[in-house]
C-alpha cells in the first residue's frame, strides 16, 4: 500500500511551428486530426472520443509500454478558435489515479508561423514515492536517455 | 511549486557516455568499490576515477572512502521522485508536440523548454 501524497507542479513548454495558427489549431480541434499525433504512438488504442466544444469531453485510453492501461479524460472549459484552448484532464494508469491537471494551450502568430505555449498546472497523486518507483528511478533515467539519444 | 531540475543537464551529460552508463547500471545492482567498477572496464584507474567524478558531479552517484577502499553507490534521490514523475509528464508533452510537428509536415523552427 503506497502512502497518500499530493505534489503540485506547473510547467510550460513552448514550440514554434512554421504553419500558421489556424492550421496548428485545427490539429487540436477535431478527433480525426488530433488522432494523427496525440497518443498516436500507443501500442494499442482502446478508445478515443472527442467532443471539441466548451463543456465537451475527450477520452483516450490505450496501452503504451509494459501493457499498462493509460486513461486520459479531459473536459474543455474555454475555446477561442485559432487562439486558445483551456481544458482540465486527469490520468489513470490501470486503476491508479496519477494526476489532475489544468492545461492551457495558447496559439500566437509568430511571423507567418505559430508560437505554441502549453502550460500545465497539476496535482500529482501518490504512486511516485513507493519503493517500486524508487527502484524504478534509475531505469527511468536510462530509458529517457535512450529516447533522447534515439531522437538525435 | 516545482520547476525543472537544474541538474538534469549534468545528468544527461553524465549518462551520455557508455562507460558511465555501464557504471550506473552496475551500481544499480548495489554498492561497489572503485576497483569492482573498474574490473570489467578496459581502462586505467585514473580514467575510471575521472568518469566517477562526472557521475558524482551530476548527483547520480555518491562515494565514500573507508580506509583504502572507496565505495560507490547510486543516489536515487538525485532527482526527487516527484521531479521524475513531473519530468516524465513533461517529456510526454515534448513527444506529443514532436508528433504534432511531424503531422504538420515540418521540422520545428525552435524548441524551448
Amino acid at each position: 500500500m503506497s502512502e497518500r501524497n499530493t505534489v503540485h507542479a506547473s510547467f510550460t513548454i513552448e514550440r514554434r511551428f512554421a504553419a500558421a495558427p489556424d492550421r496548428v489549431f485545427a490539429a487540436w480541434a477535431s478527433k480525426a486530426a488530433k488522432a494523427r499525433w496525440f497518443g498516436s504512438d500507443a501500442a494499442a488504442e482502446v478508445a478515443r472520443e472527442m467532443d471539441f466544444r466548451v463543456g465537451g469531453r475527450e477520452h483516450l485510453s490505450g496501452t503504451w509500454h509494459g501493457g499498462v492501461l493509460t486513461r486520459f479524460d479531459a473536459h474543455y472549459f474555454d475555446i477561442v478558435p485559432n487562439q486558445r484552448i483551456v481544458y482540465a484532464y486527469d490520468m489513470h494508469l490501470d486503476d491508479r489515479h496519477i494526476s489532475v491537471s489544468l492545461a492551457t494551450v495558447v496559439f500566437e502568430p509568430a511571423g507567418s508561423g505559430t508560437r505554441l505555449v502549453v502550460s500545465e498546472q497539476g496535482v500529482f497523486l501518490d504512486g511516485y514515492d513507493d519503493a517500486g518507483s524508487r527502484e524504478h528511478g534509475t531505469g527511468w533515467l536510462l530509458d529517457l536517455l535512450g529516447k533522447v539519444l534515439e531522437a538525435q | 511549486m516545482l520547476n525543472q531540475s537544474p541538474s538534469l543537464d549534468l545528468m544527461f551529460q553524465a549518462l551520455a557516455d557508455p562507460t558511465r552508463r555501464a557504471m550506473v547500471e552496475r551500481l544499480g545492482l548495489g554498492p561497489a568499490s572503485v576497483s569492482d567498477l573498474a574490473r570489467p572496464l578496459a581502462m586505467s584507474m585514473p580514467a575510471v576515477m575521472q568518469h566517477l567524478q562526472m557521475l558524482e558531479a551530476s548527483g547520480l552517484v555518491r562515494s565514500e572512502k573507508t580506509g583504502r577502499v572507496r565505495t560507490c553507490r547510486i543516489a536515487p534521490e538525485a532527482l526527487s521522485l516527484a521531479e521524475q514523475w513531473i519530468d516524465a509528464r513533461r517529456t510526454g508533452w515534448q513527444r506529443q508536440l514532436d508528433r504534432l510537428g511531424e503531422y504538420l509536415g515540418e521540422p520545428d523552427l525552435e524548441r524551448k523548454s
